[in-house]
């Protein structure tokens, strides 16, 4: 009886869950009976490069470069859909066509705004 | 952990094509052949050790090669160059930081001494004022030959270390520290101006 052509897989899955473990295991028994654990507060600290950390890592911050997302998402995001759209126009359904106009019309709304808030101008 | 053959009979077995050996000297010879130091340089003798750890000199041929980022996953801390008053805190967190067992090697007249500068007011008169130095390399700086000598002396120092007994290795035992105070910046030089529980400078007697 030949094995299943997905054997393999069984036997991956086996190798990828004992090369992490096992090593894991063997520190694990060797921390035990040899090495007593020595944790301390510079040892638990966070590491910035030997100086210590001040604050909070969670905190929150101003999103300054939304203007960059909207005007990636117009020219870069926009282009990649209309590459598609543009190869299946002829044969596309209504629906499809009307789907495919609101997103235009959407991101076109956004390149009004970036145009009107002076985003396009080149900076002096 | 001792090894329990006689060594006659273990050289006379490897004659044979059987091999002995011990959980201690496993144990020593994977981690002598792996000293992975902490990646960062001070002065020029930091350059002299990117010189050993590039091809011509090739620190790989003794398994030294991988420079960690990271306190966490080194072995090593090699004190290459000099340490400034203002850097030596950072110096001592960073060892700190780093995982049992773990070693130091000394660099340059800077770092074992403050070297040129040690009449200033600004340099520390030698690492092993805040942490324990296994290895000194006298030269300002030294050539790489002098850096594998000292990494072939660690080696030597790694493989002698013991697991169980009496004599077992400093960082094995429950009481020996693996942090050491961090001096703080004070009004006139660090305080304190060395650790007094690690640093006994010689006294010179004069007749």
């Amino acid at each position: 009886m030949s094995p299943s052509p997905y054997f393999f897989l069984v036997v991956f899955i086996g190798v990828a869950l004992v090369f992490p473990i096992a090593p894991l295991v063997l520190a694990w028994l060797w921390r035990k009976f040899f090495q007593p654990p020595k944790p301390g507060a510079a040892k638990n600290a966070t590491y910035e490069c030997g100086v210590e950390s001040l604050g909070e890592a969670q905190i929150q911050f101003q999103s300054q470069f939304y203007l960059y997302a909207i005007i990636f998402l117009i020219f870069d995001v926009e282009s990649i859909f209309l590459i598609p759209f543009a190869v299946a126009f002829t044969r596309l359904p209504i629906g499809a066509f009307v789907a495919i106009l609101v997103f235009l019309l959407l991101l076109l709304e956004g390149l009004v705004w970036a145009w009107s808030k002076g985003c396009l101008n080149w900076a002096k | 952990m001792e090894s329990q053959v006689d060594e006659g009979l273990r050289s006379e077995l490897q004659k044979q094509g059987i091999w002995l050996t011990s959980m201690q000297e496993l144990y020593n010879w994977g981690r002598k052949n792996s000293i992975w130091p902490l990646q960062f340089g001070l002065a020029c003798c930091a350059i002299e050790m990117i010189a050993t750890a590039a091809s011509r000199y090739d620190l790989a041929r003794f398994g030294g090669e991988v420079f960690r980022p990271s306190p966490r996953q080194a072995d090593l801390m090699i004190v290459a160059g000099t340490v400034t008053k203002k850097m030596a805190p950072q110096i001592v967190r960073l060892y700190n930081q780093m995982p049992d067992p773990k070693y130091v090697i000394s660099m340059g007249a800077c770092a074992i001494s403050g070297g040129p500068f040690k009449q200033g007011y600004n340099v520390l008169k030698g690492i092993d004022r805040y942490i324990p130095v296994d290895v000194y390399i006298p030269g300002c700086p030294p050539r790489p030959e002098a850096l594998l000598h000292a990494f072939m002396e660690l080696q030597r120092k790694i493989d002698g270390q013991k697991l169980t007994g009496s004599a077992k290795a400093e960082f094995l035992k429950e009481s020996s520290a693996s942090e050491f105070p961090v001096p703080a910046f004070g009004a006139h030089d660090l305080e304190p101006p060395a650790n007094p529980a690690l640093f006994h400078p010689p006294v010179v007697e004069r007749a």
